[in-house]
């Protein structure tokens, strides 16, 4: 075990199965070289060539659409968005081409790459350094959607995605890169996708969230009798956890940094109530970002953090 | 056009063989007698839809002569050509132009959307330009795996415009990528002619300014369209880089069965083309050298004929794919979500 970051881990874990497997790729704007901007790919291309970890010409249609012919070709492309908030240029590239490859070939031909691309607020980026997009990638059929909240998720989820017969869009929270350290296990090990985690136990209310945002709610739910749920992946969704909890508790409160209309929390709140609705004591709380771009400035006023969330939480406990 | 290397069309000619020669010809006629049937079918209400390579069989014949089994080849939908050439039966073909259970891609896209795993032949996309990046990173990859081979991009004129054109030629150039752009310029994106499309000098010209080698070769001519991808592809696999041909040639048909050209364009422009058909063209060199005359060729399309007839009758009574298919292949493996859906969506 050795104290890691986030970046540390991920980082470490592209090494470690970099030295494995052959077919691993990796290459991105100034992903080469230099080791990207957040160093996630930091001694890569010192370490197994310039063929391997490379630095391209500006562009992340290019960067998917290329990732996904020589993911068809037979081999494992690790394509880095620079930031989240830059994944739209290649949104053709994976909504049109990478998600659908092995449906509408009749399953001969397959793209199984990853996009690794950090998301999220709380750095002071404005709105194009600080978006969480992931809804947007789950009204899409045949995407894996990953969302890292730690450093031994990042190092568990990253080696479930290298081994992933699909595409894998990979999430991490850039303002927990290298805020939070966590002991990490040298040798390697996987998470499986679809398996959400119980960060705390509890039995009044269900608090549910993904990436950065678990930390907040966690915060939130101290000293509380709250079961706080990390989803971890939110395709595959780990809905029998959800309904488990629910069932106990009758109340939920979910949580995340994306504008509240249309965000996976309304999603979540419909399957709940289709499959807990006589459990329910209360209305579902969705407690999420403003419908507003990604402010700079009022940052701290848009997002939902720790304070707001526990307005949420004793909401839903005083309805009845 | 300085900056252009200009395709020689009196280049020496590699493709000498007789047998090669009588396999092309006959190629173009199949692929041009399929078409023709193909849209038979759909006035008839048949099949839902149909788009053929008319005028331009020289192009995905030519192209495909000269390269092998290992050249991974990502086309548009006016490459049927292509496939017949790499040996894939009409009977495969009729299939998917039905979209019924022996369609290899169990008729999850329109018809004309054909590829081949067998044949290294990458499924069309209907976007027209998503797939040019997909095959300079197929071509990077056959750099990593030291795999001998060059990947071809087929598409139209039209697709230049768009952004992933750019980006694919602009990868490939800096990543050496050993892929041929392969350009037909036909005159027309449905029914926008080129002179909408863009105001440089054709297409040659932007391969250039991606830095790699650019060719301009008549379309309608199979060897020069021959001699320009056996050059590319030695050049590529030389280390150079990838290489971009312009082939110039004519749609003498509609874009697809949707469509009525005589709304754009007049009927004296398609009339000026029909004396350099590149079947014609290929005819009179076959029958100098005595592998073609009237009664060859009757022989030929009667053959191609009847294994259309037979074809179509095997699909007509060929049931839709599985219900279950629906479900299949969107995931390595199929969630049980989606086994939900379907019993849901069950009556």
């Amino acid at each position: 075990m050795t104290e890691m970051t986030i970046i540390q881990a991920l980082n470490h874990t592209l090494h470690q199965e970099f030295a494995k497997d052959e077919r691993l790729v990796t290459f991105g704007e100034d992903a080469g070289a230099f080791g990207g901007v957040f160093r996630v790919t930091s001694g890569l291309q010192e370490a197994f060539g310039e063929q391997r970890c490379f630095d391209t010409p500006l562009s992340e249609a290019g960067i998917v659409g290329f990732g996904i012919g020589m993911a068809q070709k037979g081999l494992k492309p690790i394509c880095e968005i620079q930031f989240s908030d830059y994944i739209f240029p290649a949104y053709d590239q994976i909504v049109n081409e990478l998600a659908k490859m092995r449906y509408r070939t009749g399953n001969q031909y397959s793209s199984p790459l990853v996009i690794r691309t950090p998301c999220g607020g709380g750095i002071h980026g404005g709105h194009y350094h600080s978006q969480s997009p992931e809804a947007q990638f789950l009204h899409t059929p045949g995407l894996h959607v990953v969302m890292v909240s730690s450093p031994y998720d990042a190092k568990g989820l990253l080696v479930t995605a290298l081994q992933s017969q699909d595409p894998v869009l990979f999430f991490e929270p850039k303002r927990l890169y290298r805020s939070l350290k966590q002991e990490v296990p040298e040798e390697s090990y996987s998470i499986p996708f679809g398996q959400a985690e119980i960060m705390q136990g509890g039995s009044s209310v269900t608090l549910i969230g993904w990436s950065a945002q678990v930390h907040q709610n966690l915060a939130a739910a101290e000293g509380m009798d709250v079961e706080v749920i990390n989803l971890r992946t939110l395709n595959p969704l780990d809905l029998k956890t959800i309904i488990e909890s629910v069932k106990k508790t009758g109340r939920v409160v979910i949580a995340h940094e994306a504008p509240i209309t249309a965000g996976f929390g309304a999603e979540l709140a419909a399957l709940i109530q289709e499959h807990c609705f006589y459990f329910l004591e209360a209305p579902i709380k969705r407690c999420c970002g403003l419908d507003t771009p990604f402010p700079h400035t009022l940052e701290g006023d848009y997002l939902p953090d720790a304070p707001r969330v526990k307005k949420a939480l004793l909401e839903v406990m005083r309805a009845v | 056009l300085n900056a252009v290397t200009l395709y020689p069309n009196d280049l020496v000619k590699r493709v000498h063989e007789d047998q090669t020669l009588v396999h092309a010809l006959k190629t173009m006629i199949k692929t041009r007698i399929v078409d023709e049937r193909m849209i038979i079918l759909q006035r008839q209400g048949i099949i839902t839809f149909a788009m053929s390579s008319l005028g331009e069989e020289a192009c995905a014949v030519g192209s495909a002569a000269a390269l092998d089994l290992g050249d991974w080849m990502y086309p548009q939908y006016r490459e049927a050509g292509i496939l017949f050439w790499r040996g894939f039966s009409i009977e495969d073909y009729v299939h998917h132009m039905f979209g019924d259970a022996k369609d290899l891609i169990l008729g999850r896209q329109m018809p004309n959307h054909f590829g081949s795993r067998a044949l290294n032949v990458v499924t069309v996309s209907s976007p027209i330009g998503s797939k040019i990046p997909h095959a300079a990173g197929c071509a990077y990859a056959m750099l990593m795996q030291k795999d001998p081979h060059v990947a071809i991009c087929y598409f139209g004129e039209g697709a230049t415009s768009e952004g992933d054109f750019h980006v694919g030629l602009n990868f490939a150039a800096v990543r050496k990528a050993p892929c041929i752009f392969f350009c037909r310029n036909n005159g027309y994106a449905i029914s926008t002619p080129v002179e909408r499309q863009f105001a440089s000098d054709g297409i040659a010209p932007k391969g250039e300014g991606y830095g790699m080698k650019s060719f301009r070769v008549d379309g309608n001519d199979f060897f020069a369209v021959y001699d320009a991808v056996l050059t590319a592809k030695e050049y590529a696999l030389q280390g150079n880089g990838p290489v971009l041909i312009e082939a110039m040639t004519y749609r003498m048909g509609a874009h697809s069965t949707s469509d009525d050209p005589t709304r754009y364009r007049k009927e004296a422009e398609v009339e000026r083309w029909k004396d350099k058909c590149p079947i014609l063209r290929l005819r009179q060199v076959l029958e100098q050298k005595n592998l073609w005359n009237a009664q060859i060729e009757e022989e030929w399309k009667t053959e191609i004929n009847l294994e259309i007839d037979e074809a179509i009758l095997k699909a007509q009574n060929t049931p839709k794919p599985n219900r279950e298919s629906l479900i299949e292949g969107v995931y390595f493996e199929v969630p049980e979500k989606l086994k939900a859906q379907l019993d849901e969506a069950a009556l």
